[in-house]
């Protein structure tokens, strides 16, 4: 068998590696040549680890020699640069945190480092993680591996195209209203959003914390579990982190969907802007699950439609408090002004970026005396509802299914002057947010070549279901196999 | 509140007033920008006018856990230098700002 | 036209804990400038908070002695406002829902008990501290994120003080209360404690009402006195000349003895709370309240009544000895080993003790144990030295850690109460001031103590004044 070191997934990679047949070293040299040959074109990175990834990569060999290997070790990880990491700079791709420095490696860095992970980079990201395309990065926008002049999605959209495009086995994003399974549908890779509190936010700078998660990228479920078995588990620096323990994802991953209640649900059968080509990838994704043995359940949301409007007042409005840190005065951009006053003003004004500066203005808007009870108030009792729906659901099915967004991924340039139309993109994504509720997006077919996704969302900690019914899918299809034609005449290192 | 008639058309004198709230200096023409956008945006919004709350309570966490809580107990801090490495300006191991606001 | 006052107090402490309240930084004041600091409590991002358990259960605890209600749930919420001194641009707080609701604290004013009620109490965070400079450039400020993060506790007053002096012995009171259950160290002077007034005038007849005036900067309990005293005159002698007064923020200027309006903020306050996303609510039980209050040290009130009670002191003494917790704890101490002197132990206490405290700038460094003080007072209350001897040992205890058994035995500073012995002395001191003697006998009672004086001093202060007194009256009357 030959294989593209690059190409590589997680199984075959650890019994490459285990078995001595290929070293880390190998491993993460191919995938920093190629990031050399083709991240020009991509732009998936922000800080590429290159003298990092081999100190790291020897490490793990070394690990590998006293047979003290994990399941991460030696594995080439690309970071969204939204994590704090001590070794390489943290932008959260914006002006006013250039040169930054953090003291401290966020909770899943650590873990991924002490499991002797490879870290090749620090990905691109809509400035701090607030966008769906990655068009919002202070630095620069981040190309669809499938058509170049498409957007990666967002606003994880570097660590969905660095795996789309080969540039890393896995890597790790955020998710607040579809940051990760977003992306992921855009580049036909696959994205998981675990359960609020199942991973550490511990060190990810935070956009808004009652609903950002982190979760991984990877080109199949099955690396996709073991790389979120890697990070998840409770850490006392994280409150919010669940103190509950995390099961063996892989236990029950083909366990088949035979007899498991799939819930459909009208809300998320049709949108205004939803296009025919996604509808039908998706209607015919349904019906898959039917023929694999699933029984499939209509399910009631009927506050499904109210999470873009909920979620657009409850994270500009804990956005707008997060990012009242940045004033430059601790660290970052400083522009000295006359007045205290005006230092403060023109370093915000200067160093965030429209979108960001968008949202701190609308969640102040919803906090401010006047408007706190018409805005705030009312979207926390509506998040309630929203919450409720999917309870009420989960008590009769196992799963939901949905598209995982309207459209496929969009032009670059297409949707920068129209907020609404941005935001629209996240409808399908948002509701497991405001519910805190895991999702998977996974490849269901192609609509004008390019790729259509399947989100997937289970209960609370229901993280194992979803995997199973994802890989069961994943099994009896093909879509995850095609790549794109970016990749098909390159000729690295091979085994 | 949200909205009077059916579309919402934010003042500038608000917008300025919320940008003043978040310490963000924005050019007149920024403000212009952000009041069309916001308005689009909270027009958007006010559609959650429809759903009855009354007698809905907040939910501003998910997780449901309570009393995680730390031990008293003294873990290492930062070296001055660390602490001191990122401000743009220090002097005499403090981090120097411009003269505050005022004395409250 | 009579004026009524209205006061509320709003008392700011820093709870005494090992850590911060939301990392676990040293919460310990540090004379070199950014030392206590991390990542949370620098406000970098990424970062969370924690909650510091200690605080917690220390802020329970003042409201229960507070006897407050503590009610169910509490949670914290982010207070936004940016300033130097709020690392994150919020300061977590708590809004909605505090620790501690509705209790009172008992004041006794020129003897009689008033009753103030508490609104509420509440934890949150320090700010940094910044200091101001001047440059060739202008003025600027230097911001040492040390005191970022250390646990403070707002203790919120009803509007129900009468007066200036209420105040004040509020503030004692209530500091008393936090020194007892180690809630707080107190000290204003250091800024653990802090206080700001909120005072209004209404006429008696409740027509004319005039505005709240907040107060600030008053850095001792008498300068919180001494402000309010200048806020009244001044809001009073507005309202007869039919002045207005607006509502707004005073600062108290010590050095001249005035308030000033401060300067209005550039823009209205607007803290926009919202609830602390990073942190679940406290939710406590019956348990949990049951064990905070079991380990509750005794109130200074009740312990003041049962030193009454069971010490046999005076009301007065034990106030003295319950004022404070030092005191109360180190007398408690000295009286287990002093076979019942209870009260010989308490003029001890607050005679000698208090002396040796004022001389050494405060009880806590005063080095004598309470077994050696014990010891001492046992030993003179059984004769085996006299008083004046005692007091000399103790200097010495004080000085050297010696224990005073052992000063007496290697000095030899038995008293001597042997008659022979006395007699002989006295035989000499008379024999050698004949002067004094004639004095005597022309009527001059004031020369005895003359006499007693040199015969103590001939026997290097060991002599038992009483069979010295007597000696000396009867060899002067037989001569």
């Amino acid at each position: 068998m030959i294989k593209v070191l690059t190409a590589l997934g997680l199984v075959d990679a650890r019994r490459l590696l285990d078995n001595r047949e290929i070293s880390a070293a190998e491993l993460t040299d191919a995938h920093l040549n190629w990031i050399d040959e083709i991240d020009e074109q991509v732009k998936a990175f922000i800080t590429p680890m290159h003298e990092q990834a081999r100190g790291m990569a020897a490490d793990a060999d070394r690990a590998i020699a006293a047979g003290e290997a994990s399941p991460m070790t030696g594995i080439p990880v690309a970071l969204k640069d939204i994590f704090c990491t001590v070794d390489a700079p943290t932008s959260a791709a914006s002006e006013i945190l250039k040169g930054y420095r953090s003291p401290m490696d966020a909770t899943v860095v650590e873990r991924l480092r002490a499991a002797r992970a490879v870290f090749v980079g620090k990905t691109n990201t809509d400035e701090f993680a607030m966008g769906s395309s990655t068009e919002n990065s202070a630095f620069f926008t981040t190309h669809n591996p499938w058509d170049l002049e498409r957007v990666p999605g967002g606003s994880s959209g570097g660590s969905s195209a660095a795996v789309a495009a080969n540039e890393a086995m896995v890597s790790l994003g955020s998710d607040t209203g579809g940051s990760i399974r977003q992306p992921a549908g855009f580049c036909g890779v696959v994205g998981m959003k675990p359960t609020y509190g199942r991973v550490s936010r511990f060190g990810l700078i935070a956009f808004a914390s009652s609903l950002d998660q982190i979760g991984p990228f990877s080109r199949c479920v099955e690396d996709s579990a073991m790389t979120l078995q890697a990070i998840a588990g409770h850490d006392r620096r994280d409150a919010t982190s669940a103190p509950v323990e995390v099961p063996d994802y892989l236990e029950e991953l083909r366990a088949g969907v035979k007899g498991l209640r799939v819930g459909i649900a009208e809300e998320f059968s049709s949108v205004e802007g939803m296009e025919p080509g996604v509808k039908e990838a998706c209607e015919a994704a349904y019906a898959m699950f039917s023929e694999l043995g699933a029984e499939l359940v209509p399910v009631q949301l009927p506050n499904a439609k109210y999470a873009l409007p909920t979620y657009y007042i409850t994270a500009p409005a804990e956005a707008s408090a997060n990012l009242a840190r940045f004033d430059g005065v601790k660290y970052g951009l400083n522009i000295e002004s006359d007045t205290l006053l005006d230092t403060y003003l023109r370093t915000r004004g200067e160093g965030f970026g429209p979108e960001v500066k968008r949202r701190i203005m609308l969640g102040t808007y919803a906090l401010a005396s006047g408007y706190y009870d018409a805005y705030y108030v009312k979207a926390q009792k509506v998040r309630t509802l929203i919450k409720r729906d999917f309870d009420r659901a989960f008590e009769g099915v196992d799963v939901i299914l949905a598209p995982t967004s309207p459209t496929v991924a969009f032009k670059i340039g297409a949707r920068v002057d129209d907020p609404l139309q941005m935001y629209l993109s996240d409808i399908f994504t948002i509701p497991a947010n405001m519910a805190g509720l895991p999702g998977i997006s996974i490849p269901c077919g192609f609509s004008e070549g390019l790729p259509v996704s399947l989100q997937i969302m289970g209960p609370a900690f229901g993280e194992s279901v979803i995997f199973r019914a994802a890989h069961a899918y994943e099994q009896a299809t093909t879509w995850h196999k095609e790549r794109p034609a970016l990749l098909r005449e390159r000729a690295d290192t091979t085994v | 509140m949200i909205s009077e008639g059916h579309q919402v058309k934010l003042e500038l004198e608000t917008v300025e007033r919320i940008a003043a709230l978040a310490r963000l200096g924005l050019s007149q023409d920024e403000m212009e920008r952000m009041r069309e956008q916001l308005s689009v945006v909270l027009d958007h919004i006010s559609m959650l006018e429809e759903v009855p709350t009354e007698d809905i309570p907040p939910t501003a966490q998910v997780i449901e856990l309570q009393n995680i809580m730390r031990d008293d107990v003294v873990e290492p801090s930062l070296s001055q230098e660390q602490v001191l490495l990122n401000a743009p300006r220090s002097e005499d191991g403090f981090i120097k700002v411009k003269a505050v606001l005022d004395a409250s | 036209m009579e004026f009524r006052t209205v006061i509320g107090l709003e008392v700011h402490t820093q709870v005494l804990t090992e850590t911060k309240m939301f990392c676990g930084c040293s919460a310990a004041a540090s004379d070199v400038p950014n030392t206590h600091v991390c990542a949370v409590c620098l406000g970098m991002p990424g970062v969370l908070p924690t909650v510091n358990r200690a605080a917690v259960e220390k802020t329970v605890m003042t409201g229960l002695a507070l006897d407050c209600t503590i009610p169910r749930f509490n949670r914290f919420d982010r207070k936004n406002y940016m300033y130097p001194d709020q690392m994150k641009g919020y300061q977590i707080s708590q809004y909605e829902l505090p620790m501690a609701v509705s209790g009172f604290l008992d004041v006794e004013v020129e003897g009689e008990t008033t009753r103030v009620g508490i609104t509420r109490v509440h934890l949150e965070e320090d700010t940094a501290r910044l200091v101001h400079r001047s440059g060739p450039d202008g003025d600027y400020s230097l911001v040492d994120v040390n005191r970022s993060g250390v646990p403070l506790m707002e203790i919120v007053s009803d509007p129900d003080i009468t007066s200036p002096q209420q105040a004040r012995l509020y503030l004692v009171a209530l500091r008393r209360i936090l020194r007892y259950i180690g809630a707080s160290s107190g000290n204003m002077e250091e800024g653990a404690l802090r206080c700001d007034a909120n005072i209004s005038q209404r006429s008696e007849d409740g027509l004319i009402v005039g505005p709240k005036v907040e107060i600030k900067n008053m850095n001792s309990f008498r300068s919180v006195e001494r402000a309010l005293d200048y806020e009244i005159e001044r809001q009073r002698a507005a309202l007869r000349n039919g002045e207005t007064l607006v509502q707004e923020t005073r600062g108290w200027v010590e050095t001249q003895g005035i308030t000033v309006s401060q300067r209005t903020k550039e823009f209205a306050d607007d803290y926009r709370y919202l609830p602390e996303p990073d942190l679940p609510p406290v939710e406590f039980d019956e348990a949990w309240i049951g064990m905070i209050s079991t380990s509750m040290a005794e109130l200074p009130v009740a312990r003041r009544d049962r030193f009454v009670a069971d010490f046999g002191l005076s009301f007065h003494d034990a106030d003295v000895l319950t004022d404070d917790v030092i005191v109360a704890d180190y007398y408690e101490q000295a009286i287990a080993s002093s076979g019942g002197h209870y009260r010989e132990v308490a003029t001890w206490v607050s005679g000698e003790l208090f002396a040796l405290a004022r001389n050494r700038g405060g009880f806590e460094y005063v080095t004598v144990t309470p077994e050696h003080l014990s010891e001492i007072v046992t030993m003179v209350a059984s004769g085996e030295i006299n008083a004046l001897t005692g007091k000399s040992v103790l200097l010495d205890t004080a000085e050297s850690g010696t224990a005073p058994r052992q000063i007496v035995m290697d000095q030899g500073l038995t008293q001597v109460s042997d008659a022979s012995i006395v007699d002989d002395v006295v035989r000499e001191i008379v024999a050698a001031n004949p002067k004094a003697v004639e004095d005597y006998r022309s009527g001059k009672q004031a020369v005895v103590g003359f006499l007693i004086g040199q015969a103590m001093k001939q026997m290097r202060g060991r002599g038992n004044p009483d069979v010295v007194r007597q000696a000396l009256l009867r060899t002067l009357d037989n001569t």
